[in-house]
């Protein structure tokens, strides 16, 4: 959910932005390295895809549903630089075009819906495929935990910034309880359709995941013979 | 695609208020904005000055105040979330309706629906008088980096194409008799993710090498 304009003060807003601005600096250098001259193509349509499937409603009960926050996923599908380059892009989109997330909130939704969530759900993921076994099938597994993992992690930046610059005397301990509370169900839900979603990427194009090169570089050349049909 | 395309948002205008600079309204809208959200709360009477000023604006736009109040449904969520912070907030109690409540978690609340109403109506406005590609190029007269414009650019181009194809494979699985209705469902769900990923990452090779096909060298011709 985008933070709106308001609910942090003027200076931690500003601050935010710049910082937030600094890392769309850098990213957009090091995106390069990940695509060079393909980047605004392919990051454009990343960006586009991000924001479609975000009005993908993936049901829970009783008439509720969510969607994807994407960060994590989008790390693992094409590089934690061109993600979030294209999580940064589709928070400005919806702030200029769709009135979605405050213009003076945009530097805090592009930091933690984007660049913690991306940070995390990478380095996370990065961390379990160091420990699993190399293959394709362990992949997901990581990408799933490292969706998990992100999203009360960007929860407890949020009650950070809050303590900074909240806008109302709301005690911290409660609000963190609270927070990392629905967070973590909501992060339940994000690995698991995260899991889900990079397995059926892998299953049909598992050179386009980013996150697997690693494992596709290592693996070799099989020779299968099978007896030929009498 | 022929013709130029508004975006779900735009309402087609003349108003001096879309015949402006995007630029200029972006600098304005970030401006206006950044005071709104440095009011302290408490003082009321400046957000009727806010709120006028922002008025004023939309009248001289001639865009129908029903046209934007229908579209405010994204600020909904943090109604709620302000119409919460009384009760949880802490610091001395007072009465309000009949409530004892958070005198600062009342104040708090009520600012924070203030700025978040004025920001959904001024972003709003700037959505439905800017035409994206004179947005895109009023970021570039801002010294947005051009790399970041051609990024947003060529998001807001494919926009609908992805939307689309994300709507016709609903269509197609609810056609075959699915509905998602529980979290059981989430794997077919997932498939469609997944489908709709490499359609979008091998739509985007397919650009890059027609752009190639046309003399593309990193940047974009004018």
């Amino acid at each position: 959910m985008h933070v709106p304009d308001g609910f942090l003060d003027a200076p931690t807003s500003v601050a935010t932005g710049v910082v937030a601005a600094g890392v769309v600096a850098t990213s957009l250098r090091k995106a390069r390295a990940e695509l060079d001259d393909r980047t605004a193509p392919l990051a454009g349509l990343v960006a586009a895809f991000i924001f479609a499937t975000q009005m993908l409603n993936f049901p829970v009960a009783g008439g509720t549903s969510g969607h994807l926050m994407g960060g994590a996923i989008a790390a693992v599908l094409v590089g934690p630089w061109t993600g979030l380059l294209a999580t940064a892009v589709v928070f400005l989109v919806q702030s200029l075009l769709f009135a979605d997330g405050g213009i003076t909130a945009l530097g805090t939704n592009v930091l933690l819906m984007g660049a913690v969530t991306v940070a995390v759900g990478w380095g996370v993921f990065r961390a379990v495929q160091t420990v699993l076994p190399k293959t394709t099938a362990m992949v997901p597994i990581a990408a799933g935990i490292g969706a998990f993992a992100s999203v009360p992690v960007a929860s407890v930046a949020f009650v950070g910034l809050y303590a900074v610059g909240g806008t109302a005397d709301i005690p911290l301990d409660n609000l963190t309880t609270a927070m990392v509370g629905v967070h973590l169900l909501i992060g339940v839900g994000e690995g698991i359709i995260t899991f889900l979603a990079v397995g059926s990427v892998i299953a049909v194009r598992p050179d386009l995941v980013h996150g697997a090169r690693r494992v596709l570089e290592a693996r070799e050349l099989e020779v299968r013979t099978t007896r030929a049909a009498a | 695609m022929g013709g130029p395309h508004g975006h779900q948002l735009h309402f087609h205008g003349h108003s001096p208020v879309h015949r402006a600079p995007a630029h200029l309204k972006v600098l304005a809208l970030l401006a206006f904005m950044l005071v709104v959200v440095a009011t302290p709360r408490g003082w009321y009477p400046l957000y009727g000055v806010h709120l006028a000023v922002l008025l004023a604006v939309i009248v001289l736009s001639r865009v129908p105040p029903a046209y934007l109040v229908k579209r405010m449904v994204v600020e909904i969520p943090f109604v709620f979330f302000a119409i919460l912070l009384p009760f949880v907030a802490t610091g001395p109690r007072t009465e309000f309706l009949g409530l004892t409540v958070s005198e600062s978690g009342l104040h708090a609340g009520a600012a924070l629906l203030a700025k978040a109403t004025l920001g959904v109506l001024a972003s709003l406005a700037l959505a439905a008088t800017t035409e994206p590609q004179d947005l895109l190029a009023g970021l570039a007269r801002l010294r947005m980096p051009a790399l970041l414009v051609q990024i947003m650019g060529f998001m807001v181009r494919y926009l609908e194409v992805v939307t689309d194809e994300l709507r016709r494979m609903r269509i197609a699985r609810e056609s075959r008799g699915f509905t998602a209705r529980n979290p059981r469902h989430w794997p077919i769900l997932a498939r469609s993710f997944g489908a709709l990923f490499i359609r979008s990452f091998e739509r985007g090779e397919r650009v890059h090498l027609a752009m190639l096909s046309r003399g593309y060298t990193g940047k974009m011709p004018t």
